[in-house]
């Protein structure tokens, strides 16, 4: 720890010691880069219909895209959660031949055009699917284009971010308080539970906000594996879409609440957030 | 059977293979004794410690507590307390939370874990820091809690891996005295590892040595201090250290280019000790030519506190040589020998300085090797 503090002083005094004018070649495709990120969304708050953004909002299908979306996507980091953060510790903590393929097929997800996950996802849980199948015939569960089939394809693309989120938190962390609890008498789950899980807690944290964001915004997926029912699998990012094509100022509404959905979970959590990193 | 195994408290033969390092070594410890393994960097002291606790496996041996045979279990059915460098108290947890732990997770109720570790904690004296997190302790105070994090679990073991390394000087001078009475109170064997020759002198009961793996020395601490044994242990305890063989009351050393006379010497092979305070220095050679006189040249002066430590090496066998020594030197015994500032100044001592250098026989320690 004394070192950790050590090493920002010394950057600090770099920091004091190292002046002069930013270069303009650096300077440059930064504002660049800057204003490329801004703009966009200042056209939205720029375009906005103000006038009726009230009415709007209140329409039923609106609020019911809402809510379906938030609930998805929050039931959606739940499931990512409970078996992302296990996945998370096994890859970081437990050495097992083929960890490095593991933990590459983890990200794929992270990389695979989500209209391909929604596809992969009808191909093994659609009703011909391998499993979705078998699934029907013994529980007559049914998944694509259901509510469950929007939250199965928001848990798959949004995972792989709370897992790496998570292992990167977990590998960081200092396994000497893990040991410091074995020799207590802490048994690994004892030791997970009560020393691993709450040292790591910015770091799932993080990514619980970045899992939620990302399965908020999903769009491909759902569409390929849940389609585009209202009320049921209409989420706000499908209902912008559509409603693009049919009234753009409705579209421009409801993406003001997306963003605005975004903002407030960013700005609630900033503080915790900061004071982990 | 061993002693130590006959009469509970620890017994182990430690080895542990590594690329490049190798550890062996067999340790003992009555109870309620406290045996400190001492040594130099990378000796193997906290790898030792480590694969007593079973956070290093080992490659061979056994480790045996009380007559309990924990060579093949886990860290955690060990019952073996340890109280690591940098402490590792659980920042997310209070002090009381801390030493709560270990009751706890041995199954103890959640009240009684807390009644439990809120008297440890006022045994340490520090009863109105129960609610406070580990970073609002001092480095005094978070030692105190992760000793007491260590007794609550009531280890048939305890293990002190540099416990007083990471405080300044002034507090560890607290910390010592402290950590001295709750040693004394406990009743099981306790393992201290440190390179500090004063914690070990202070807070040991026997001190085993290591160097490369192996150990060196083993003994009470005032007989390590005064029979040193190895180079490493001599500059700890700061004595000049030789190997020699003794005749007829005299002890050739430096391969035969010196000969010192002690007052009592066993034959043989022998170790030859001497504090640097008893070693005089001359500019030219004293008149009345005192025995065990050798030329001298000065490799260093260091400044130590009060009093400069001169390094001398070069010395030739020949003390009858000329008025003033030569500065022939390098192939001599290298001494360390401690003046006043004022004999700095007399004596112009600066490096490369040729002297005379000269022990009484009454300071010279000699034990069979």
């Amino acid at each position: 720890m004394t070192v950790l503090r050590g090493r920002r002083a010394r950057r600090g005094e770099a920091a004091d010691r190292v002046r002069g004018r930013p270069p303009l070649v650096l300077m440059l495709p930064a504002l660049v880069g800057l204003v490329f990120l801004v703009l966009p969304l200042a056209g939205l708050l720029v375009r906005a219909p103000w006038g009726t953004v009230g009415t709007r909002l209140g329409q039923p299908q609106v609020l019911e895209a809402l809510r379906l979306s938030l609930v998805s996507a929050t039931i959606a980091t739940g499931l990512c959660l409970l078996f992302g953060v296990p996945l998370a510790w096994l890859l970081a903590r437990v050495p097992f031949p083929g960890v490095r393929l593991v933990r590459a097929l983890v990200t794929v997800p992270l990389v695979l055009p989500p209209v391909v996950g929604g596809v992969a996802l009808l191909l093994v849980l659609g009703r011909r699917g391998l499993v979705g199948e078998w699934l029907d015939r013994a529980f007559g569960i049914t998944l694509p284009f259901t509510t469950s089939g929007v939250v199965l394809a928001e848990t798959f693309v949004a995972m792989p971010f709370l897992v790496i989120s998570v292992e990167g938190a977990l590998r960081a962390a200092d396994t000497r308080f893990e040991e410091a609890a074995a020799t207590l008498g802490a048994g690994r789950w004892t030791v997970f539970r009560r020393v691993t899980l709450p040292m790591a807690a910015p770091g799932v944290l993080a990514g619980a906000v970045l899992c939620w964001s990302r399965a908020l915004g999903e769009f491909g997926a759902t569409i390929t594996f849940a389609g585009n029912f209202p009320g049921r699998t209409q989420t706000m990012p499908l209902a912008v879409y559509l409603a693009l094509e049919t009234d753009p100022q409705a579209a421009i509404v409801l993406s003001l609440v997306l963003l605005a959905v975004s903002v407030a979970v960013l700005v609630a959590l900033r503080d915790r957030w900061t004071g982990a990193a | 059977m061993t002693a130590a195994e006959q009469a509970g408290g620890l017994d182990a033969r430690i080895v542990v293979r590594r690329p490049r390092f190798d550890l062996d070594l067999v340790l003992t410890a009555a109870p309620g004794e406290v045996v400190a393994l001492l040594g130099p960097n990378g000796a193997g002291k906290s790898t030792a410690l480590r694969a007593l606790a079973g956070l290093t496996p080992l490659a061979g041996g056994h480790v045996r507590v009380d007559g309990r045979d924990l060579t093949r279990l886990p860290p955690d059915e060990r019952r073996v307390g340890m109280v690591f460098q940098e402490y590792l108290l659980f920042p997310h947890m209070s002090a009381l939370e801390n030493v709560a732990f270990g009751p706890r997770a041995q199954g103890t109720g959640r009240r009684e874990a807390r009644r439990r570790a809120a008297e440890w904690l006022e045994h340490v004296g520090l009863a109105e820091q129960a609610s406070a997190r580990p970073r609002a302790l001092s480095g005094g105070q978070a030692q105190r809690v992760a000793l007491a994090r260590a007794l609550a679990v009531r280890p048939g073991l305890l293990l002190l891996d540099e416990p007083l390394s990471a405080l300044d000087a002034h507090t560890r001078l607290e910390v010592r005295a402290a950590l001295r009475r709750h040693l004394a109170g406990f009743a099981g064997a306790a393992v201290l590892v440190t390179h500090d020759p004063l914690d070990a002198l202070t807070l040991a009961d026997r001190l085993v040595v290591v160097e490369g793996g192996r150990l060196v020395q083993e003994g009470a601490p005032a007989d390590v201090a005064r029979h040193p044994r190895t180079p490493y242990v001599a500059r700890l305890v700061g004595l000049n250290l030789f190997r020699g063989r003794a005749d007829g009351g005299s002890v050739v050393i430096a391969d035969g280019r010196l000969k010192i006379d002690a007052v009592a010497s066993p034959e043989g092979d022998v170790f030859l000790a001497f504090e640097p305070s008893a070693v005089a220095l001359y500019r030219s050679r004293p008149d009345g030519s005192p025995r065990n006189l050798w030329k001298a040249r000065v490799a260093a002066v260091e400044s130590r506190g009060d009093r400069f430590r001169i390094r001398l090496d070069g010395a030739g066998p020949d003390a009858s040589g000329g008025d003033g020594p030569d500065a022939s030197g390098g192939d001599g015994p290298q001494v360390s020998a401690d003046v006043t500032a004022a004999a700095v100044a007399e004596l112009g001592l600066a490096e490369g300085s040729p002297v005379w250098a000269s022990v009484k026989a009454t300071e010279v320690r000699v034990y069979p090797a």
